[in-house]
């Protein structure tokens, strides 16, 4: 991400008002899998967290059980205070308070691009529908897709229906925003158009998880980088420390793989 | 040839009856199909058995038995002096529910479950996901079983006619008591039959080109 340096300094990390994200003491398994381990992480208000980690380490997971799409076995996981409420009405409610940015998109398909956009305000914000309009436009236009919002998703590239799928997440005026990989389904020049829509999201101060690959990304937006592998979390520094001089051999290893060929 | 001329009255009292029979279940079955494969994919325990009983139950009685039952015993029971023809209607119609159930249940299948996940990580309830996400895209693939199914139906009809439902089936065992020639009688009733399956054949063909979801 040549061009636009948004490095945020551990003294801009955004209004210190608390912690926005607590997972403590997490464990989650899939069959034999032990997919998560006792993962503890606190993410604050404004902060931009990236995980990064080899695949199969569990930060998707991780990043999905944020807002309960993957339950957990045990551990406790708060949002704003609040833990995270069993399947039911009050979990819809604090869903609506988390953005999710997934790596294939998930556009509804038989919706047009305005639709979804103005669907989750409308119904479940109960929002009137002009004024839900006019927020998609405007939420589109800052994205860059204003002119296709009359299409269906199919009809658009890959880095518009991600940029759309932000809009979408950002239309709920969420607390925070979840990436799930989301650039890894792009084809490599649209990957900019998106990682500039959430590097300019990361400048407004939003609160982002991103698990991602895109270590430039990492390298320039983020307030701290959490790299896992095998389910656990290995190492936590800011950018600078963890790309120039990590400290664990897991990460060494990983950095040497990605950075050097 | 003029046993149709001859016995039209009657002749149009049965078509009618088996369009009406049939229009009436088709509703039944299909809003309790619906209902039923919303039970069967929630996350509530109790529907989700509840769903799989009422599929089980239904979809293996032979359909006589249903209506011997609905005929026989229901109103001994439950609903004293209720017509022969909704009671027709009720068999045919919660029969028919459960074939409509699983059909709808394997579109709500197809439908990539990033759409139901997107729709739940925007707040959607379940109910919300179902109705406006999930089930308009699997009406597409549910649509030719479907048509198969209500085909069924109109055919199934028939057997409401032994439970005193006027109906076409019913036409042709008046007229062969009446010792007409039985092989022009079946030509008509089959006729009419094709009229009434094929016209919804025609409106599923244009459903199914009318509602294609690009992906």
């Amino acid at each position: 991400m040549s061009g636009v340096s948004v490095t945020k300094g551990a003294e801009d990390a955004g209004p210190a008002t608390g912690d926005l994200v607590v997972l403590s003491n997490v464990n989650k398994h899939f069959g034999a899998l032990h997919v998560l381990q006792d993962i503890d992480l606190t993410i604050a208000r404004g902060e931009v967290v990236v995980v990064i980690g080899p695949s199969g380490s569990g930060k998707s997971t991780l990043c999905r059980t944020i807002n309960r799409l993957e339950t957990i076995d045990s551990g406790s996981i708060t949002i704003d205070g609040k833990p995270l409420p069993q399947e039911g009405k009050e979990l819809a409610r604090l869903r609506a308070d988390v953005g999710m940015v997934f790596q294939s998109f998930n556009l509804f398909a038989h919706k047009t691009v305005l639709e979804n956009v103005m669907l989750g305000q409308v119904k479940v914000r109960k929002a009137d529908k002009k004024a839900a309009e006019q927020k998609a436009r405007t939420l589109l236009d800052r994205v860059g897709v204003g002119t296709q919002a009359d299409k269906y998703p199919a009809q658009l590239s890959g880095g518009q229906q991600q940029r759309v799928a932000i809009a979408r997440a950002l239309a709920m005026d969420p607390k925070v925003m979840l990436f799930d990989e989301p650039t890894s389904a792009l084809d490599p020049e649209m990957i900019n158009e998106v990682l500039e829509v959430m590097q300019q999201l990361a400048r407004d101060g939003m609160t982002m998880v991103v698990v991602t690959h895109e270590m430039g990304f990492a390298r320039s937006a983020a307030n701290r980088v959490v790299f896992m592998a095998d389910g656990r979390i290995v190492e936590e520094a800011t950018p600078d420390q963890f790309f120039s001089s990590p400290r664990s051999d897991r990460a060494k290893d990983f950095l040497s793989k990605i950075l050097h060929h | 040839m003029n046993v149709l001329l001859d016995y039209f009255p009657e002749f149009r009292d049965g078509f009618i009856g088996t369009v009406s029979i049939t229009a009436v279940s088709t509703a039944i079955a299909l809003v309790l199909g619906v209902v039923i494969a919303g039970f069967r994919v929630s996350p509530v325990p109790p529907l989700r058995w509840f769903g799989t009983a009422w599929v089980t139950l239904l979809r293996n009685t032979p359909l006589t038995l249903l209506f011997l039952v609905t005929t026989f015993v229901v109103p001994e029971i439950l609903f004293p002096g209720m017509s022969a023809f909704v009671l027709g209607s009720l068999a045919l119609g919660f029969y028919t529910s459960s074939f409509v159930c699983e059909a709808v249940r394997s579109g709500i299948n197809t439908v990539p479950l990033g759409q139901a996940e997107a729709a739940r990580s925007l707040g959607m309830t379940f109910s919300q996901t179902l109705r406006l996400i999930v089930l308009p895209q699997a009406t597409r693939t549910v649509l030719p079983p479907m048509s198969s199914i209500l085909i069924a139906l109109t055919k199934n009809s028939a057997i409401a006619g032994a439970f005193s439902v006027t109906e076409l089936f019913g036409w042709q065992k008046l007229l062969s008591e009446e010792g007409y020639d039985i092989v022009p009688i079946f030509l008509w009733v089959s006729l009419a039959y094709l009229a009434v399956t094929f016209t919804i054949s025609g409106i599923f063909r244009i459903l199914e080109r009318r509602l294609e979801v690009a992906r």
